[in-house]
């Protein structure tokens, strides 16, 4: 007689082949998901998913548009991933983004009717100087007081969006924009130069690849990456090795703070060119799951942002041609984390049906 | 009144490197508060575990009662009538007494009837309780109160008790004892395990003592002296020392000078007034029953704990009890905490990743803060050669190398940067005969080229047969140090056992 429910055992050795595999089975996994939930709702499964994840990329229009989404979503999640290699969860990149786009565009705005090269590299630093200092506050929190930083910096996220309202609807606001809720337009020099005539993506995704190569090589290469690493497995090993972990927990909410505040800049400098209320369709948030499905590791990140941000542009194609709700991108970015973190769990354990006696 | 309630019957119990228990029999009688004494690792926890359930002997059974006891589980455990205080508390920190209490019933019986019996237990063994306050506010004392009212609430026959005086106060100790007097009066059964020789002579009716796994004594304990359940605790350890004393330099290495530091939490040791001197390229061994203050110690000494209310550490002139342990590796000094995964290596890292958990001044791992991977690897592959670690390579993950292998591995990497003095706690704990020598040997020839080292241990024939000098702790305490050749062992079984 067996029981009816499984006992869960810890494998004693966990495959390595697997490990790296494990994204894409969450993504094959998704796709037969998200086929099955389309037949569901009455739709060519086949129809849907070409409409979803083929259609949106097959024009170079379509692939610059990923990479616009791809950018943010890669520069946040190499971001998170010196916080999440330190086993810091900071759920807060979206607030973070938001405070480097009002540092950042709050330069823009403040030198609106000026032209110069200097410009856009000071809204760049200022960018990420807000991003940094927002994130500092869970950092000090956690050194100071030993709070939860999951709550605190999701809290700020918030605190930063009403920041945002109020400089839009307030001080900011456009002198000659009919009293809509946005700022001046920034000059020309404060936006990011496009790469290609016509196409959206912009120098933002070349600073965001510089930044990436540089972090690959901090993780790879440095003592600083090895901190992280040894005081995320085991913070005790850490001690004992006499790593200041306070230090290097400011450190990783400085950098990912800095680079989520770039991000933020270079979305209001590049595609939009002022501040508005909505600068980001969640992209702090999503880049969590970027950061993940990339195994944390810069060259897994940068394809992970290209598959999440496909799951952006296929809703919206969906929506337009299919009428089907913008949500199910979400929906689709819900299931990938699921199965991966499933795939990873089944990595590490098995189930066990043991014989009851 | 001689009544032969439990009756271990040749208990067998095996683990994959060690006999924990070897055809252990002994009879416990009615009414009698029973101790069972011997060292860390004598065989103890794992005897009580098989009487409560927790683990199946391989061979043997125990009669209960007059009964073959079959159980498969604590939980029937208890409804045989068998209960268990342990060492440490699981109560619901958050929750008051009263609803902790509640948790604890299996039947389902009325409110005011269990307030009924709560202040019968209250009143009846000396067991008063707050039953509105909630567990964080209580001292350690009064959470043992609360686990044994839960276990009585269920009426046993039968009560272990894990060292319970261990995070107890004297005063708390004594109404303890009144408890459990008032207990076995009733007609209850004590299993008392511990290790202090005190208690067993003032408490117990009744002593087993066990040593390597099996019953040394099971005697009444009248006309017992402490000193001799110290031997048949310890045993005939002393036999031809080959200690040699004569590299030892009279220069004194390192100091601890009158060390004190205060936790207020029940289940760390304070420390107090630790004072010893260590001469360079002497052995100078802590031996003492475990959780006496040894790894409080070992972390003040690694520098992994600086706050210290007063005491001085001198290393070589320098006042050291304020350095982190990365200043103190910069002065040549090695450590080897007792626990090897998660502490002193990173089970999910390499060995040449492990490597760099301890830089020393010397090794050129890192320049500007960018590895130095060539260095690295070649420091790893040189540990794996020397110290004869089996491993496929380098950059196979700590977590696949045996316990003893890791901790050759981190023995080596420490013993490889040259230390001027180690600082190793535990270095033997867990592993085989084979890689135990080893260890020693290392240990011994590194003291030979002049270094100083510490060892902390329960083992007291590692001790003997590596240190020159030791002394002993316990309680927080450190006492005057003896020379490992003119030791008596007697008189160090009174010491581990809290007897001057």
């Amino acid at each position: 007689m067996t029981n009816l429910f499984p006992t869960i055992v810890s494998r004693a050795q966990s495959s390595n082949i697997m490990n790296i595999f494990v994204p894409i089975i969450a993504i094959i996994l998704t796709l037969i998901t998200g086929s099955i939930i389309f037949s569901l709702m009455g739709f060519n499964a086949l129809f849907a998913l070409h409409t979803f994840f083929i259609s949106p990329i097959s024009t170079t229009y379509g692939i610059s548009e990923l990479l616009v989404k791809a950018t943010p979503l890669a520069l946040i999640a190499t971001g998170l991933a010196f916080c999440f290699k330190n086993n810091i969860y900071n759920i807060g990149a979206e607030g973070q983004l938001t405070m480097g786009a009002i540092f950042g565009g709050g330069i823009g705005i403040f030198f609106h009717d000026t032209n110069s090269f200097w410009l856009l590299p000071l809204m760049i630093i200022g960018g990420a100087i807000g991003g940094s200092l927002w994130a500092m506050i869970p950092a000090l929190l956690k050194n100071k007081f030993n709070t939860n930083e999951i709550l605190t910096s999701l809290m700020l996220v918030y605190v930063a969006l009403l920041i945002l309202d109020f400089l839009v609807v307030g001080p900011w606001r456009d002198p000659d924009g009919y009293s809509f809720p946005k700022t001046r337009p920034f000059s020309d020099s404060g936006r990011m130069p496009l790469l290609f005539d016509g196409l959206r993506i912009h120098i933002g995704l070349i600073i965001t690849l510089i930044l990436i190569i540089i972090s690959w090589f901090v993780f790879a290469k440095t003592i600083f990456g090895f901190q992280l690493k040894v005081s995320g497995f085991s913070p005790i090993a850490a001690r004992y090795a006499g790593f200041n972990q306070k230090i290097l927990i400011y450190l990783a909410f400085g950098i990912c703070g800095a680079f989520a505040g770039i991000a933020g800049l270079a979305e209001v400098s590049g595609p939009i060119g002022l501040i508005y209320r909505d600068i980001s369709p969640n992209y702090g948030f999503t880049a969590i799951i970027v950061a993940f499905l990339g195994r944390l590791h810069p060259l897994g990140i940068i394809f992970a942002s290209l598959v999440i941000a496909l799951t952006y542009l296929g809703a919206e194609d969906a929506q337009l041609f299919m009428q089907i709700p913008a949500a199910v991108g979400f929906l689709f970015q819900g299931l990938v984390l699921f199965y991966l973190l499933g795939a990873d769990f089944l990595v590490k354990y098995k189930f066990e049906f043991k014989k009851s006696k | 009144m001689n009544e032969s309630f439990v009756e271990f019957n040749n208990i067998t119990k095996k683990f994959p490197r060690v006999i924990a228990n070897k055809n252990v029999s002994f009879n416990i009688n009615k009414s009698t508060v029973h101790a069972l004494l011997g060292e860390n690792g004598a065989g103890k926890s794992t005897l009580v575990k098989v009487l409560y359930g927790l683990l199946k002997p391989e061979e043997g059974y125990i009669n209960f009662n007059n009964d073959i006891l079959k159980i498969n589980s604590p939980s029937e455990a208890r409804k045989n009538g068998i209960g268990m205080v342990f060492q440490h508390f699981s109560l619901f920190e958050s929750l008051t007494v009263r609803d902790n209490l509640i948790l604890g019933i299996e039947e389902n019986i009325s409110y005011s009837k269990l307030q009924q019996q709560l202040e019968d237990i209250s009143s009846k063994y000396n067991l008063p309780l707050d039953l509105e306050a909630p567990i964080t506010s209580l001292s350690a004392g009064e959470k043992q109160r609360v686990e044994i009212v839960r276990i009585l609430l269920q009426d046993p026959q039968l009560l272990i008790m894990d060292e319970p005086t261990s995070v107890l106060t004297p005063q708390e100790v004594e109404s303890l004892f009144i408890t459990l007097k008032a207990l076995v009066k009733e007609g209850r059964t004590i299993l008392y395990i511990t290790h202090k020789l005190e208690e067993v002579i003032s408490l117990c009716n009744e002593v087993t003592i066990m040593r390597n796994g099996e019953v040394i004594d099971s005697c009444s304990t009248e006309n017992q002296t402490a000193k001799g359940l110290a031997t048949k605790m310890l045993g005939q350890k002393l036999e031809e020392l080959k200690t040699d004393y004569s590299h030892i330099k009279d220069f004194i290495n390192f100091k601890a000078k009158k060390i004190s530091c205060t936790f207020n939490d029940p289940f760390f040791t304070d420390l107090k007034n630790i004072s010893f001197e260590v001469k360079e390229g002497e052995i100078f061994g802590i031996a003492g029953v475990a959780g006496n203050g040894q790894s409080e110690l070992m972390d003040i000494l690694i520098g992994e704990n600086c706050s210290i209310d007063s005491g001085e550490i001198i290393f070589k002139k320098n006042n050291i009890e304020s350095f982190n342990p990365q200043q103190r590796r910069d002065l040549s000094i090695a450590f080897v905490p007792e626990n090897r995964l998660g502490h002193s290596a990173v089970p999910e890292l390499t060995l040449s990743e492990n490597i760099l958990l301890s830089q020393f001044p010397n090794n050129n791992f890192t320049n500007h803060g960018i590895l130095n991977k060539n260095f690295i690897e070649d420091y790893a592959n040189e540990v794996i050669n020397n110290f004869n670690v089996v491993t496929p390579g380098s950059d196979a993950k700590a977590s696949s190398l045996s316990g003893g292998n890791l901790q050759k591995f981190v023995i080596g990497r420490e013993i490889s940067s040259n230390p001027k003095l180690l600082i190793i706690s535990h270095p033997t704990w867990g592993i085989d005969a084979g890689a135990e020598y080893s260890i020693r040997q290392s240990l011994i020839n590194l003291a030979k080229n002049g270094t100083s080292i510490i060892v902390l241990s329960q083992d007291i024939d590692e001790l003997i047969e590596i240190t020159h000098r030791l002394a002993v702790i316990y309680n927080g305490s450190l006492s005057d140090s003896f020379i490992t050749k003119e030791i008596d062992i007697t008189k160090l079984g009174l010491l581990m056992g809290g007897k001057k």
